[in-house]
């Protein structure tokens, strides 16, 4: 048997109106392989939060998603401008999102917040000018 | 009377094994296998799509005949509101009711007078502190049976209150026992006259409830023509209708959130547009909102696939048929908080069909030779293999409802590399 599934997006920095589909397929996924409406939830806002991210900050990037018996493991990868402040950053309602893209309602300085309420272990590599990689953790 | 519990069903005769409806269907019900169409029972909600998708008339509702009922001692036809756009002339709602008698019902009870009342409940349940946000209505059975399916975290947001047309039944028949004391409940027959297909199936196969209140459905394009004919006898109508505009505007999208006296609503019409909605609501996205209503149907229940009119026709009608009405007519009791049979009493049974596996290994496993296979497949959604997508034709195969050579792109290829020379 195999023993885990694993899904690969690239998500597209240039599309800004798709930002958010890797989350409804892995939804979809996870659905169909049984996990708990609780689970599903909390994987899918945690992934719809960082796609958002990746798009608004850091011209997109890629997701990688593996799907265990007893966890599921999402990592987020983009090659952005980087986050010079982690700790500063993690702080509700610190942004640093344009203000294009506040009227449409995001950049309230929750999404890396979420990030961290919705999974059970989350990693933040940064370094300035090369990029960003988030390693999340949700336990079943 | 059909023992399908589904309302919407195939004609094989008409069926020419297209891939229209295969690939309109939200919810990926539809398959063509032996150069017709299938439709998985399990996966369907009667939402009334591929109807309005075949060119050859080969998807069809199906529904009641109003002789199927001629035993009963009492008959009374509860309308959807929907019902009064569909005549071009109509001046007056009492008109179609008088009609109604004349057809052969023996009272008329509106199922707007019900809305009205759900209305008036539904305020004082967005009062409570302990409910989950947004609520959304649970009026359109496509889309309850589409929560069940793929938004099971989103139940609990279900408005847990009788939709109008069970309350109408039941208040129907309370109303017919009080006026004629000599009849039983056995002796009534409720007949709902509706715009979709999708109330077909609710009442045969009820939610929320163990069984309806209404006897059985009938069409409002295969009675029409018999309410048009006796309307013209009519000269002067009863005064029947007890429905102000709070009633009438259910039939269209937008009615039922409007009559809330809130601002913070959202109302969605059209399968795709409430799919969309329900994820955003799912991911946690749309703020402030306090109720949503969703229509599986363009227009709201006017665009139902049982109709005559063209919904937007039929919503202009409605707007002038509801001038110089009260703001609503129907008002529930001041003292009592929501009465307690107006609540659902058994829980939406949240569909496990589009699960792989009840064993979460097993699952995963059926997940990743999905995703191996589909990595193997063209890609064109083409449909000719007969699944809708070809992520769909690698979960049918992993299944062990259809085969790789299933797919036409891939057994070209294959039988070019075998004769190169042809």
């Amino acid at each position: 048997m195999t023993e885990h599934v694993n899904f690969h997006f690239e998500i597209d920095g240039e599309n800004f109106t798709s930002a958010g589909e890797a989350s409804v397929r892995i939804k979809k996924n996870l659905r169909e392989m049984g996990f708990s409406p609780e689970i599903i939830r909390r994987v899918s806002v945690a992934m719809y939060e960082g796609e958002i991210n990746m798009v608004i900050h850091a011209n997109g990037g890629t997701a990688d998603v593996d799907i265990y018996c007893d966890r599921i493991e999402i990592v987020l990868s983009d090659r952005g401008p980087g986050i010079s402040n982690i700790e500063l950053a993690m702080q509700e309602g610190y942004s640093t999102a344009p203000e294009n893209v506040r009227s449409l309602g995001f950049g309230a300085g929750m999404g890396l917040p979420n990030m961290k309420r919705y999974t059970d272990d989350m990693k933040i590599e940064s370094k300035v000018g090369e990029g960003t990689t988030i390693s999340m953790t949700v336990w079943v | 009377m059909s023992h399908n519990k589904h309302s919407v069903t195939l004609d094989i005769s008409k069926c020419k094994g297209c891939t229209n409806c295969i690939k309109r269907c939200p919810t990926e019900a539809i398959r063509v296998r032996d150069g017709h169409a299938v439709i998985k029972e399990d996966r369907c909600i009667d939402c009334g799509e591929c109807i309005r998708v075949c060119p050859y008339q080969a998807k069809k509702a199906t529904y009641d005949k109003f002789e199927d009922f001629s035993h009963y001692r009492y008959k009374i036809a509860i309308p959807a509101p929907a019902l009064y756009g569909q005549f071009e002339d109509l001046e007056d709602v009492d008109e179609v009711l008088t009609a109604l008698l004349q057809c052969g019902f023996d009272a008329v009870f509106e199922v707007s007078r019900a809305a009205e009342l759900v209305t008036e409940y539904t305020r004082r349940y967005m009062k409570k502190l302990d409910i989950e946000k947004p609520v959304i209505s649970s009026a359109c059975p496509a889309i309850v049976r589409l929560i069940a399916m793929r938004f099971p975290y989103l139940k609990d947001n279900l408005l847990p209150l009788l939709p109008p047309i069970e309350y109408a039944a039941r208040l129907a028949r309370r109303e017919a026992q009080e006026s004629h004391p000599d009849l039983t409940d056995d002796d009534i027959c409720v007949l709902f006259i509706s715009p979709c297909p999708a109330k077909v199936s609710y009442v045969r196969n009820p939610l929320g409830v163990e069984k309806s209140a209404v006897s059985g459905t009938l069409a409002i394009h295969d009675f029409y023509f018999r309410i048009r004919s006796k309307r013209k006898e009519i000269t002067t109508p009863l005064p029947l209708s007890q429905t102000g505009i709070i009633g009438l505007n259910w039939a269209s999208s937008g009615g039922e959130s409007t009559s809330l006296l809130s601002d913070k609503y959202l109302a969605a019409d059209g399968i795709e547009n409430c799919i969309h909605v329900l994820d955003e609501i799912e991911n946690g996205t749309l703020h402030n909102l306090e109720f949503v209503e969703l229509n599986a149907c363009i227009g709201g229940c006017v665009g139902g696939t049982l109709n005559v009119e063209n919904p937007f026709i039929a919503k202009a009608r409605l707007r002038s048929l509801r001038k110089y009405l009260p703001i609503s007519r129907n008002h529930a009791e001041i003292s009592e908080q929501i009465p307690n049979d107006l609540f659902l009493t058994s829980d939406l049974e949240v569909d496990a069909s589009s699960k792989l596996s009840e064993d979460r290994m097993t699952a995963i496993t059926k997940m990743a030779a999905i995703e191996q296979i589909y990595r193997t497949l063209p890609h064109l959604d083409c449909g000719s293999c007969g699944a809708p997508s070809c992520h769909a034709l690698a979960e049918d195969i992993v299944k062990g409802e259809a085969s790789e050579t299933d797919c036409l792109i891939q057994l070209r290829e294959h039988f070019e590399k075998q004769e190169p020379n042809v």
